[in-house]
């Protein structure tokens, strides 16, 4: 096996054991999310067709901004102790750490999207077996994930972390949060593969430049 | 000077003119410097002399504002992945896990560094640090003088040829860094080239071959152990920074 990828499944080996053994990440999005799907599961009537109006902003209301709080959890972790300084005296190219850290972000995300996504289902009213919302919610936590965690390497070594990740994440995730809702709603109202195509399609495109981007530009946001 | 073009050195690290600034600070003001392979070069200062900065440049964590630094004869700048493999950083920091063990912790290190025969690293470095009972004990469960212990298991498993340790008795009790000495003297064995600051002028003088005063950036004095008169050695220091410690 290439030894990158080995190097990276040992840093997301060590993220996933660490919150197996903490689950701070999981646990804190994962509450968050459901309270916002509750609350708005009152807020709104769900009859006469609105679940499938309302809902796909709500479900990515909850997984957004869940997500903000996960990814400013997954550098933090590393500036205890100043492990960050630990994994950059690895002689590793900076690239892996990003991959490692992002397949663990995309994890988390995906862990709390699997146990939220039924009790959105349920809460509105709508069918529980859905495989194209499956595909949807894949592809966007990547777009996620490889924001996310690029933006949580930045945030770390600036003073109001907390609130400097959701600044910097937030007007980058739109497009894919748009693409998301409207990708969506066609999958809710039972509408025709041809309906969510471009909208997949504009998911497709924002993951693999954000990839490429992140992987690149990663070593100068961890660097002084 | 700093073209990254140099003839092999028979030195392990060369420094040359090296600033450093932040801002309008300067935390190194022109840093020209030689140890020699084998050499355990212990550097003191005050507090912003600029001694964990300069730690920081040698090992790769930060950029240098000017000049340039070798070690082995690779400009740091050239090969830095190369260069990482051989060196090795013990802070008063751990860089450790504490949700993960002592055995975790190596693993995960052993597997960054490619160690060959990782397991047999591992066991061999978690006994020389004397915590075979604690292997699988979470770091966070760990007295702060056994953490730093496997910080150092940490250091040396992947046989580092060059080892700098920056304030390492920091945070220690009395008993701990008793403990800590006797291992810091076995490090520089086997060749290994060890770089060192503190602030523990007994200490320092007890594990250099050599010693340096780094003081507002600037180097201002060096001498060998055995110039040196280690019954006076608080005057020189104060002589020179102008401070106590």
């Amino acid at each position: 096996m290439n030894k990158s990828f080995v190097k990276v499944l040992t840093v997301f080996r060590k993220d996933i054991l660490a919150e197996l053994r903490t689950r701070e990440i999981v646990v804190s999005v994962l509450v968050f999310a459901l309270l916002v799907l509750v609350i708005f599961s009152f807020a709104f009537d769900m009859g006469a067709g609105m679940g499938e109006t309302v809902a796909p902003g709500i479900l990515w209301v909850a997984l957004t901004f869940g997500g903000v709080i996960g990814f400013n959890r997954i550098f933090a972790m590393e500036k205890e102790n100043s492990r960050l300084e630990g994994l950059m005296l690895c002689p590793v190219d900076r690239a892996v750490i990003y991959w490692g850290k992002l397949a663990g972000s995309f994890t988390f995300m995906l862990a709390v999207a699997v146990i939220i996504t039924p009790v959105f289902l349920v809460l509105f009213n709508l069918p529980l077996l859905l495989p194209r919302l499956a595909l949807v919610i894949v592809l966007t936590v990547i777009g996620f994930a490889a924001v996310g965690t690029l933006f949580s390497a930045l945030a770390i070594n600036t003073r109001a972390r907390d609130i400097m990740l959701p600044i910097l994440f937030l007007p980058i995730v739109v497009p894919v949060i748009v693409a998301a809702v409207k990708a969506t709603a066609p999958v809710l109202a039972g509408a025709p593969w041809a309906d969510m195509l471009t909208w997949l399609q504009v998911i497709i495109a924002f993951d693999i430049i954000y990839l490429v981007v992140a992987t690149l530009v990663f070593e100068f946001v961890i660097e002084e | 000077m700093n073209d990254g073009v140099l003839a092999p050195v028979p030195c392990a690290i060369e420094i040359r003119g090296l600033t450093k600034s932040f801002g309008e600070h300067h935390a190194l003001r022109g840093i020209d410097l030689q140890v020699s392979k084998g050499e355990c070069l212990v550097i003191f200062g005050p507090n912003g002399a600029g001694k964990t900065t300069l730690v920081k440049i040698m090992s790769t964590l930060v950029k240098p504002s000017s000049g340039g630094v070798w070690l082995d004869g690779m400009h740091i700048r050239d090969k830095p992945a190369q260069i990482r493999r051989k060196i090795s950083l013990v802070s008063h920091e751990t860089f450790l896990y504490d949700d993960l063990t002592v055995y975790e912790n190596l693993k995960f290190y052993g597997k960054m560094y490619d160690v060959a025969d990782l397991e047999q690293k591992i066991h061999d470095v978690i006994s020389w640090v004397q915590l075979e009972s604690r292997r699988y004990d979470r770091i966070g469960t760990l007295s702060r003088g056994q953490q730093q212990r496997v910080s150092i298991a940490r250091g040396v498993l992947h046989n580092p040829s060059i080892l700098f340790l920056d304030e390492p008795e920091v945070g220690l009790d009395p008993h701990a860094s008793t403990v800590i000495r006797d291992m810091l003297g076995g490090l520089n064995t086997g060749g290994r080239t060890v770089v060192m600051t503190t602030h523990n002028l007994e200490r320092g003088l007890e594990l250099g071959d050599r010693i340096i005063i780094l003081d507002r950036g600037r180097i201002v004095y060096q001498a060998a152990k055995h110039k040196i008169d280690k019954a006076n050695f608080q005057q020189v220091y104060d002589q020179y920074t102008g401070t106590g410690m």
